[in-house]
């Protein structure tokens, strides 16, 4: 028998170190004999801790939400007892959100030992690898990719055959491939759960890619953020090393390649490629004009590739079931899986990876089970700054670059971040272009001074000031910045006021004209209420800290807005649900 | 300035002697800078003008320019910090999911706001971008010289018991 317990960095957020010492404490006073492992994490976050218990035969039962006060009856009943704790284990329709998905980036995540390479060899590991270095050509290789159909995954979706292809062609004395893993969009966390829970297949996609483009040397760029990963990616680095499949003469094709990281040092404008080469050679990471291409000129001047994590994680399945397989998958043009990162205000957050062309709604409301308290759906934020929200009434809409495109938001990184009727449109467009203003690195003055001037003129809507004129001058706005900046950055840095602007207008005009928040969300356009349904029992009264609340014992209380700061202290207080915000 | 300005001298060798392996593996490597910075950060906790002027030297890259570099990256300091770094995620996630409000409680509690440290040299606060746990939104990470700890699914309160438990132990 083999207790497996779940160990990305959200099981270990949510307490899967204290489940694993409970467990090592309660399987040594029982004295049985199981072996204890853990494994990355299987995209379930919303259930963490999870543990999977094998049997010997090989049947599995997952237990969810294992905080130690659950492991003690798992190991009595079903440990010693063998009998399935039925009370604790994975809900059938827990299960479905598994069974939905269509898995080929995280195909072995939350399934093996990430720090164990013999785990990943038994699930056919570095197949691929020996395949495409004692057999294939270069250009064999790139054809392979290209019958697949696989864009890139971190954002453009740039077929990825193309910028290998390119590099292959360009000459050069080194050349460079490099992993972009500097997952910057806040609310994407797939790459992450690749580099802790499956590192080795990226480690076999950038050989394999690095091959076909005809470089020696890889660099993986992982920002510091994420200190599990980067301990894990050096585990998988240093056994691949110990087995020859990285350094000189892998598996004796003649071929030499090695990989070393490069810790970010957190600056989202570093996923541009020319940003992230400036900040591979230690400079501030501001992006160059492009041509020429990092293709041609990139990494010391070396033709450059770079491609993001979760594009290399699907290179090996392509290599081992073919390109056509890959291309079977999905639409016409957005071909394969892709994962997206389901958070926000939804009921099972997590990562799901599904074909490309699933409609929003299957993903969000099929998989992911809807709004948290079944609350009104109201628009998803997909491309994180450089996308934007899709409303409601366009949750059919497949999952595809294109059909995505179309709707002002990009695919992205794939974050889908859901949002409610309390989620306030403007707020969320004020929030997005606060991020993009810190990250402008600053060269170009419409992306440095304009979002700046985006900035307070959403600060000033979401206050209660906002003036006739200011949605039109938004507009004029991102449409200079767009045309004045160099990179993506700034190009697309206004997308996410311009979709809201788009969908969601009246929010827009109702903070400007009539000084109310649809959502109820800025503080300075609500105020707090009490109802007749007040029994008098002072209890707000006495947790108000500005005294702004008075009344008789019994009596309705009243809150005198002049002093209310409106912290919300006496709504959370209130057990009669008499008060209310307005 | 301080006298002993180390740009002009070698006297602040046995001050900065944790760095040296650190200066002899990388000083001459081209592109290191961030690497070399960070591993400085790793041991003094931040990077003070004594720490920088001492990588210029070793380095040959003017002071300016780390400087430059240094205040380019969100992970980099130039003041020392406290003990206990808290971390709290400002993602989208956390954003939509109430992140603002456990800003709030933990400015209370702790009687500072976003990059201050406690008078007691206890806690420092910084908002961070993403720390990839978005479902478990709102999230902070701790970091202390103990490991990197998370908490996810924060409310008000279980960010001040959270935050009064530490500063109990310590």
């Amino acid at each position: 028998m083999k207790v497996i317990i779940g160990q990305g960095s959200c099981g270990i957020a949510t307490g899967a170190k204290k489940t694993q010492a409970e467990f090592e404490a309660q399987i040594a006073a029982k004295g049985v004999n199981v072996e204890i492992d853990f494994t990355g994490c299987v995209g379930t976050c919303y259930l963490e801790p999870i543990v999977d218990v094998y049997e010997d035969n090989g049947d599995m039962t997952r237990y969810v939400k294992v905080q130690p006060d659950r492991v003690e009856r798992i190991v009595e009943e079903h440990l010693v007892g063998g009998k399935v704790v039925e009370e604790y284990a994975i809900a059938p329709e827990d299960q479905q959100f598994l069974d939905k998905q269509q898995r080929v980036v995280l195909r072995h995540c939350g399934l093996i030992n990430p720090e164990k390479i013999e785990e990943y060899l038994a699930v056919g590991g570095y197949e691929a690898t020996q395949r495409v270095v004692t057999s294939m050509t270069q250009d064999e290789v790139i054809e392979e990719i290209k019958v697949s159909g696989l864009r890139g995954r971190g954002g453009a979706g740039f077929p990825t055959w193309f910028k290998w292809n390119a590099a292959k062609g360009n000459p050069g004395k080194n050349k460079y491939i490099v992993c972009n893993a500097d997952e910057g969009d806040p609310g994407a966390f797939m790459d992450r759960s690749v580099l802790e829970g499956d590192p080795h297949s990226l480690i076999e996609g950038m050989i394999i890619g690095g091959f076909a483009m005809g470089a020696t040397e890889g660099v993986i760029y992982c920002r510091a953020e994420y200190p599990l990963a980067i301990k894990r990616l050096e585990i998988a680095m240093a056994q691949a090393r110990e087995k020859g499949f990285l350094g000189k003469d892998i598996f004796g094709s003649g071929y030499d390649f090695d990989l070393r990281i490069k810790a970010g040092a957190g600056a989202f404008v570093c996923g541009e490629e020319t940003a992230l080469i400036a900040s591979l050679e230690g400079e501030r990471g501001m992006p160059r004009l492009k041509p020429p291409f990092p293709a041609a000129k990139g990494y010391w001047q070396q033709p450059t590739n770079i491609n993001n994590v979760e594009t290399f994680a699907n290179v090996a399945w392509i290599i081992n079931n073919g390109g056509a397989a890959f291309g079977a998958m999905g639409t016409q043009q957005s071909k394969g899986t892709k994962v997206f990162a389901l958070a926000g205000k939804i009921k099972k957050g997590g990562l799901v990876e599904v074909p490309m062309g699933l409609a929003l709604k299957d993903v969000i409301f099929g998989i992911g089970g809807g709004i948290k308290q079944d609350k009104q759906f109201k628009a998803v934020q997909m491309g994180g700054p450089s996308g934007g929200c899709i409303p409601a009434d366009l949750i059919e809409t497949p999952v595809t670059y294109e059909d995505i495109n179309k709707t002002g938001a990009i695919v992205g990184s794939g974050g889908m971040i859901v949002m409610d009727e309390d989620t306030c449109m403007v707020d969320m467009a004020r929030y997005f272009l606060d991020f993009t203003r810190k990250e402008s690195c600053g060269k170009c003055n419409y992306c440095r001074i304009g979002t700046k001037r985006m900035l307070e003129i959403l600060e000033r809507i979401t206050r209660g000031e906002g003036q006739d004129g200011d949605i039109e001058l938004l507009e004029e706005l991102a449409a200079k910045i767009k045309d004045g900046s160099m990179c993506g950055l700034g190009q697309t840095a206004p997308n996410p006021v311009l979709t809201t602007i788009r969908y969601f207008r009246n929010e827009y005009e109702d903070h400007i004209y009539n000084h109310t928040c649809t959502a109820k969300s800025c503080k300075e356009l609500i105020s707090y209420e009490i109802t007749d349904k007040c029994v008098g029992c002072t209890a707000c009264s006495r947790k108000c800290p500005v005294g702004a609340i008075s009344g008789e014992v019994k009596g309705q209380h009243v809150i005198d807005k002049e002093k209310c700061i409106k912290c919300g202290k006496c709504l959370e207080t209130c057990k009669f649900g008499a008060i209310v915000k307005k | 300035m301080s006298e002993k300005c180390c740009c002009c001298g070698t006297q602040n060798k046995e001050q900065f002697k944790e760095l040296e392996p650190v200066l002899e593996k990388y000083a001459k490597v081209p592109g290191s800078l961030i690497t070399i910075l960070q591993k400085a950060q790793d041991i003094y906790g931040y990077l003070s003008i004594d720490t920088i002027n001492h990588i210029s030297e070793a380095t040959g890259i003017k002071p300016a320019k780390i400087y430059g570099v240094a205040t380019f990256y969100a992970q980099f300091r130039l003041q020392p910090i406290g003990k206990y770094l808290i971390m709290l995620c400002q993602g989208t996630a956390c954003h939509v999911n109430g992140s603002e409000i456990i800003e709030e409680a933990v400015c209370e509690y702790l009687g500072i706001q976003d990059g201050e440290t406690t008078e007691d040299g206890l806690f420092t606060l910084n908002n961070v971008a993403c720390l990839g746990c978005c479902s478990l939104a709102p999230v902070m990470m701790i970091q202390s010289a103990d490991g990197d700890e998370t908490y996810g699914n924060l409310t008000k309160d279980k960010v001040v018991q959270i935050l009064a438990e530490i500063r109990e132990r310590a």
